[in-house]
Formats: structure tokens, C-alpha cells, sequence
């Protein structure tokens, strides 16, 4: 198990940090939030076509990079790291990995990856951010023998900026998943928590759809999950590594009663701690996107553990950074509240740390009482 | 280092081990004899220089030449049994001793046939350590040592310590004391078993009385103690091994096995905690395992440095959870008798023992908070404590 970053991954990180300090400083992006727009197209198609980063899981013979979840994770990092207001996470991540579960050879499967890839496409994985893996296949929307969709998804993530909908459906053959146009869905935004990861309900009346060939869907989109949960730990670590270096850069300057408030030995144990925290989560978050890129499904113990721990961690550095900052910590101008957000809808995005835990019992054979 | 050069070292000293092992077959050698012949071959610590047990090949080999002894059954130098020698005093002796000490002192020290311990902390001086008051007053070419140390473990056994003491008190505090080797033999140093809330006497008083240090014990110059004292103390809390540590190790194993063998104990409350417990037992591993990582690539972060911090906790959390979780069984204590074990061993005694023990996890070697001002002030960059007594002399200091 490799928990370090190559040369190739270092040099990846840089690239992506320079794009994000052009294009979204935090301040940039509170601006956006504001104005109705969350999403940065413009970004997203610098990240996505020009970097190539919306390819990165994809093979390249189908036209992406071929990389791994390892670079993938040191991507989520940045991205955590400025809240940036990009699908990354929905796209290149839940919907790609659910297609890459399908039959890869079908010219349909295959053109959809490819126009990801490059970045000419945005897909979304139509399940609510809140699914865990291992929770079953979703019974909200059924398939007829046309191929017509119907039914509900709740609070699926970046399914505004989407124009191509993955939707796990049950049809006359069993669970599928599908390839719906979102032109021909209703995708009804609603006011999220998250303000830089916007959620949207998604309604389906008969809308038409493409059935995604694969051996088992169900087994597709739980590995989707799995990817996705491992993955969304390394965006965490990002989140929590911001708020404890912009923290500590703020204690090191700010003063009271004539000293630097980060003098105070309660205020850098704190962050002593937290430091220490955000140490461990590195670890497992590197972890799970090894044993990701490295067993794929049997990557079931470093991903739920990455989640267990990533999660509280996350929540724990932007609640001490609002604390640690004081009343400017607590005021709409500052980003810090962006990060807040992000890390509590995170927190239930893809499993909350306790579903996470129960699994995490089965498998390294800690059974729960009464078993 | 280019990995052709590293293979050929490994060969290298896979020979010479091969020629120990020939030369000195384990099964009709006094362990005591094969050791010497080891540490003569160069193959005691293969980083320190020729003629005192190394080659002054890289660290990182030591590995291969364990495994090549090891494999072939050769007695080793029971390393827990004389880790203060072996992780404190042999690295400061090393790197300011005089080759006279090197010579007399890093043999024995390594084979074991001389045990060693540190006389540093004393009731008054704990984590504010230069505040030490033992003092050391010049006879000639001797010192006379009169004071009193404390938390001294194996002094009982020790055939030599590392001794800092106060040689001026009219400077400030860093710079009038001076490190020596003191003879535990000497008839003036008296030995008394200091008992701990286990029961048990791991560690002991000192107190000496007139206790006589030829000059040429001195470990560096009259007054520098304070810096050859920092050199032992880094050795301290670098304790990372070169070999992975196993996932489920250390205290969460015992933990886990009585929930696998007694359903009984399971409830579902209790069985959320073990599972957190058991994810902050992995990512605590699993940083430790990064830092080895960075440490074999020959880049070390700063995450070392809260390693001691991240296990004292670890060690505290789960131990207190698995006497909690035995129920009844945990009110009873395995044994109150004053014990003096050789060497601290969590896993041959009860939860009870565990869990007291664990207690001292974030006092021993710096405590946790003095740690976190470490880390805030080194890592994060963070104001240094106020310092008060920085400038004044020490027999001015408040006390």
C-alpha cells in the first residue's frame, strides 16, 4: 500500500491549484453563490477539457486518461480546498464509474464515456447524494418495455449542471441502469444546505431512455458508490486541510489583549489537535484511493474506514475554524461558512460515518449484538 | 541512494552475517560471544561507523541483516530490555562522546552485558527539565553529584546511566548544566523502587549522595548539557520501526478478540464505540505507516512528530473501552503486588493493567500537552510560549 503522492500526482496537484486560484477564489465563488448561478461553466470546461481531468477514471482507448482513483483523489483534494463549484464529483466521478460498470464494448456506453471524457458531456448519477454503498438497488423509478422512465429521485448532486442522466431503474428485465437526456426530465433544483454543491429533485414522467447493456447493474452501481464514497474522503481531506491552514494563518496574525491570539496555549492545542487529526485522515484517505485504484471493489475496508473517520473530521475542522475565527468566523462574508457547509452535507453525502461504521463490522468480522 | 548501489549493500551484508553465523554456529556459542562477534563485524547497527558495531551503511538496511539472523535462530540482545541504552544513550554517546568512551562503553551497552539508564527527570524538573537542581561541583578531576532523580526505569538493574546536573547556577537555566555517565556501582547512588498505580515498580527513585564522576565521564563540554541532552531526547520520540505495523494491532487486538469470543458481552451501543474505536486504532496505524513510508524515501514531513501524541491517546481510549465492555469481569484486578518487571509488556496482563498503564502514555518521554506546544509552535508556526525565566539566573528562579 502506497500512501504517498508521486512525482505525476504532485505535478497534477499543482496544475489543478493554479486553475482554481485563477478562477475561483473563495471570494469569487461567494459572489456566485449569490447570484444564482452556482455553477462555473467556465471552470468546469478548463478543468474538464482543457486538463482532461473529467477523463481521468476513463481507459484511454475510449478516449480518457487512463489514470487512476489515485489521481482522481489528489483532484478531489483541490477541489475540496477551494469548495469549487464544479460537477467533478456527480460527473467524472458517480456517473463514470457507474458507466465503467457497464458494458464498456457497446458503442452506446462507450460514446457517452468518450464525450465525458472530453469533457463535451456532463452526466449525473440519478441517486440521492445521501445513498451508502451496500444499500440496494433503489425502487423509485421503473422502466417500461419502451424504455419510458417514471418515478422520483430525490437530492441527486450536480444534476442541474448534468444534460445526461444515469438513472438505476427497474424494467420487464430486472434492475438497469439508463441514459436519460436531462432535457427530458424535470430537474428541480431546491435550496441546499451545501450552497456550492446545489442538490435537485429529479422527476420522471415517461420520459424516454436508453438501457446501459451490463452484466449486473446493481453490482455496477454499488461500485459507483464505493468509488464515490472512497473518492468523496480525499474531497474532506481537502475541506478540513483548508480550514486548519486558513485558521492557523488567521490565529498567527490577528491580536488581542496585545498578543497574537494564536499565542494562547488553549487555541494551539486545539489546533494541535486538529492538525493531528487532519495527519490520520490523510493517511486513510490515501489509503482508500490506493486500495481503490489498486482492488477496486475489494477496496471495502479502507473505503469505509476513509468515510468513518473523514467525515467527522471534516465537520470538526470547519466548525473549529468558525469557533477559532470568532465573529468574523460566523458573517456571510466570510468563505468559511462555504466549507462548513460543504463538510456537514458531506458528512451525509454517500453514507453517514455511522452506516459506514456498521459496515465496517461485517467485514472485518465484528458482528453487531444479538449476531 | 541508487538502487544497484542498495542491492550490492544488501548483498554485502548478507555475507557478513553469513560469515558470523559461520564462524559462531548460534546453537554452540554463548549468546554473549555471538554477540560480540556481531557487534565486531560491524553488523550491531550497521549505520554506525566501523569499529563501533556499524559499517556506516544506510539505516535502512538494518532490516536485512536482523531478518539474516533471525532466520537463522541467532540469539539477539533482547532489545526491550535495554532500550534506554540502546535508543538514548548509544545515539548520544555516538555523537558526542570522546573515541575513548566510544570504545569502552558502545559494546557491552549493545550486547546487553551493561545495562543502562537515564537520570533526568527529577521531582521539581518534570516537563520544565532544565529547571533540574541535582548539582555536579568540581573536585579536580573529578565531579561530586549530590541530588535527586526520579522515573528512572531499569536503574535497578543499570550498570551505567546519562546524567544531566546542574554545574553553575548563575546563568540561566539552559546553560549551567552538563551531562555525564554516571557509575550506578558508585557507593554514594541509592536505589528505590518507585510504585505506580498498576502496582507495579517499573520505574525507580534515585538519590545520590556524594557520588563521585571522573572527568573523563563528561558526554561534551561543562555547561553544553542541555543541547547533548536534546540529542537523547529527539532519540526518544523517534520511535518508529522499520516494518509495517499489522492492521488490528496493538491494543484494539485483544479488544476485538473478546468481542469475537464472548457474544455475550455485545450490545448495540457498545458495538458503534468498539467500531469507532477500531477505525481510530487503523487511520492512527495507517499514519504511522506514511510516515515509514516518507522515512524509507528519504523525505520525513513533520507528521512524525505527532505520532506519540496520536498512540497516547489511542492507547488511553481503548483501553478504557475494553475494561468498560468486560462488564463485571472488569472490577477484578489481576495483582496489586509490587512487581519489577524488566520491561513493560501491555499484553501479558489484564485490562485492568492496560488501562492503568495507558495513563502514563501521555506523561512519559513529554507529556501531551507539552507535545501540542511543540507541534503548534514547529508545525503550525504558531508564538512560542511566554518565557520568564529565559534571561535570569538560575538560583533566581521562583520555586
Amino acid at each position: 500500500m502506497n500512501l504517498l503522492y508521486s512525482e505525476v500526482e504532485d505535478d497534477l496537484r499543482a496544475a489543478v491549484r493554479e486553475v482554481l486560484a485563477d478562477h475561483c477564489p473563495p471570494g469569487a465563488v461567494l459572489g456566485r453563490v449569490e447570484g444564482g448561478e452556482p455553477y462555473d461553466p467556465a471552470l468546469w470546461r478548463v478543468l474538464a477539457a482543457d486538463l482532461g481531468l473529467a477523463g481521468l477514471l476513463v481507459p484511454e482507448p475510449l478516449g480518457g486518461q487512463g489514470a487512476s482513483a489515485r489521481e482522481v483523489a489528489v483532484v478531489l483534494e483541490e477541489l475540496g480546498g477551494a469548495v469549487a463549484p464544479v460537477p467533478f464529483l456527480g460527473s467524472a466521478v458517480l456517473a463514470t464509474s457507474a458507466l465503467l460498470g457497464c458494458d464498456t464494448e457497446d458503442a452506446g456506453v462507450a460514446g457517452l464515456l468518450g464525450r465525458l471524457a472530453a469533457g463535451a458531456e456532463t452526466a449525473a448519477l440519478a441517486v440521492p447524494l445521501s445513498t451508502a454503498p451496500g444499500s440496494g438497488f433503489p425502487a423509485g423509478v421503473r422502466a417500461d418495455a419502451a424504455g419510458r422512465l417514471s418515478g422520483t429521485v430525490t437530492s441527486v448532486a450536480d444534476a442541474s449542471a448534468a444534460g445526461v442522466l444515469v438513472v438505476p431503474a427497474t424494467g420487464p428485465g430486472g434492475p438497469g441502469l439508463y441514459e436519460v437526456a436531462a432535457a427530458d426530465a424535470e430537474v428541480a433544483p431546491f435550496v441546499s444546505l451545501d450552497l456550492t454543491r446545489p442538490l435537485a429533485d429529479v422527476r420522471l414522467e415517461g420520459a424516454p431512455g436508453r438501457l446501459l447493456p451490463s452484466g449486473d447493474a446493481a453490482a455496477a452501481l454499488d461500485a459507483a458508490l464505493l468509488t464515490g464514497a472512497g473518492l468523496l474522503a480525499s474531497e474532506q481531506l481537502g475541506v478540513a486541510q483548508w480550514c486548519l491552514d486558513e485558521t492557523v494563518r488567521y490565529l498567527g496574525q490577528r491580536h488581542q489583549f496585545g498578543r497574537v491570539v494564536g499565542g494562547f496555549q488553549s487555541l494551539k492545542h486545539r489546533l494541535a489537535d486538529l492538525w493531528l487529526e487532519v495527519v490520520s485522515a490523510r493517511a486513510a484517505a490515501r489509503a482508500a484511493a490506493d486500495a481503490l485504484a489498486s482492488a477496486g471493489t475489494a477496496a471495502g475496508v479502507e473505503v469505509r474506514v476513509a468515510q468513518a473517520y473523514l467525515s467527522g473530521v471534516a465537520v470538526r475542522a470547519a466548525e473549529e475554524g468558525v469557533q477559532l475565527h470568532g465573529g468574523i468566523g460566523m458573517t456571510w462574508e466570510h468563505p468559511l461558512h462555504l466549507y462548513l457547509k460543504r463538510a456537514k452535507a458531506d458528512e451525509i453525502a454517500l453514507g453517514t460515518p455511522g452506516r459506514h461504521r456498521a459496515a465496517l463490522g461485517d467485514l472485518v468480522d465484528l458482528p453487531a449484538a444479538g449476531h | 541512494m541508487p538502487q544497484e548501489e542498495s542491492r550490492a549493500g544488501e548483498e554485502e551484508l548478507r555475507r557478513r552475517a553469513r560469515d558470523v553465523l559461520a564462524a559462531y554456529p548460534p546453537e554452540g556459542t554463548e549468546d554473549v560471544e555471538f554477540l560480540r562477534a556481531r557487534f565486531d563485524a560491524g553488523l550491531a547497527w550497521v549505520h554506525f561507523p566501523e569499529g563501533l558495531g556499524g559499517l556506516g551503511a544506510p539505516r535502512s538496511l538494518q532490516a536485512v541483516v536482523d531478518a539474516e539472523f533471525t532466520a537463522a535462530g541467532a540469539p539477539d540482545n533482547d532489545p526491550r530490555r535495554i532500550g534506554i541504552g540502546l535508543g538514548m544513550a548509544a545515539p548520544t554517546i555516538l555523537r558526542y562522546g570522546t573515541p575513548e568512551q566510544q570504545r569502552r562503553f558502545l559494546r557491552p551497552l549493545w550486547t546487553g552485558e551493561e545495562v543502562w539508564c537515564q537520570l533526568f527527570s527529577e521531582p521539581g524538573a518534570g516537563s520544565d527539565l532544565a529547571g533540574l537542581r541535582t548539582r555536579a561541583v568540581r573536585d579536580g578531576e573529578t565531579w561530586v553529584v549530590d541530588g535527586q532523580k526520579v522515573w528512572t526505569s531499569s536503574a535497578h538493574n543499570a550498570r551505567w546511566a546519562i546524567l544531566i546536573a546542574r554545574t553553575d547556577a548563575e546563568v540561566p537555566k539552559h546553560q549551567g548544566i552538563t551531562y555525564f555517565v554516571c557509575d550506578m556501582t558508585d557507593p554514594g547512588v541509592e536505589v528505590r523502587p518507585l510504585r505506580q498505580i498498576t502496582g507495579e515498580a517499573e520505574f525507580n527513585e534515585v538519590f545520590l549522595t556524594g557520588v563521585r564522576i571522573p572527568d573523563a565521564h563528561r558526554l561534551g563540554a561543562v555547561g553544553d548539557g542541555w543541547r547533548v541532552a536534546q540529542a537523547t531526547l529527539m532519540n526518544e520520540r523517534v520511535a518508529i520501526g522499520g516494518t509495517a505495523l499489522p492492521r488490528e494491532g496493538g491494543m484494539i487486538a485483544s479488544v476485538a478478540a473478546a468481542w469475537r469470543e464472548r457474544p455475550e458481552l455485545r450490545t448495540p451501543e457498545l458495538h458503534d464505540r468498539l467500531l469507532g474505536l477500531w477505525v481510530e486504532a487503523e487511520v492512527t496505524r495507517l499514519g504511522a505507516e506514511r510516515v515509514r513510508q516518507q522515512l524509507a524515501v528519504g523525505a520525513p514531513g513533520p507528521e512524525g512528530s505527532g505520532l506519540k501524541l496520536a498512540f497516547a491517546r489511542l492507547n488511553q481510549r481503548v483501553s478504557g473501552f475494553e475494561v468498560e465492555l468486560l462488564g463485571e469481569e472488569g472490577l477484578r484486578y489481576g495483582d496489586w503486588t509490587m512487581v519489577r518487571p524488566e520491561k513493560v509488556d501491555f499484553y501479558g496482563r489484564d485490562a485492568g493493567y492496560r488501562y492503568l498503564r495507558a495513563k502514563g502514555n501521555s506523561i512519559e518521554g513529554g507529556t501531551s500537552e507539552i507535545l501540542r506546544n511543540i507541534v503548534a509552535e514547529r508545525v503550525l508556526g504558531l508564538p512560542a510560549e511566554p518565557r520568564t525565566d529565559k534571561d535570569v539566573a538560575w538560583k533566581d528562579l521562583p520555586r
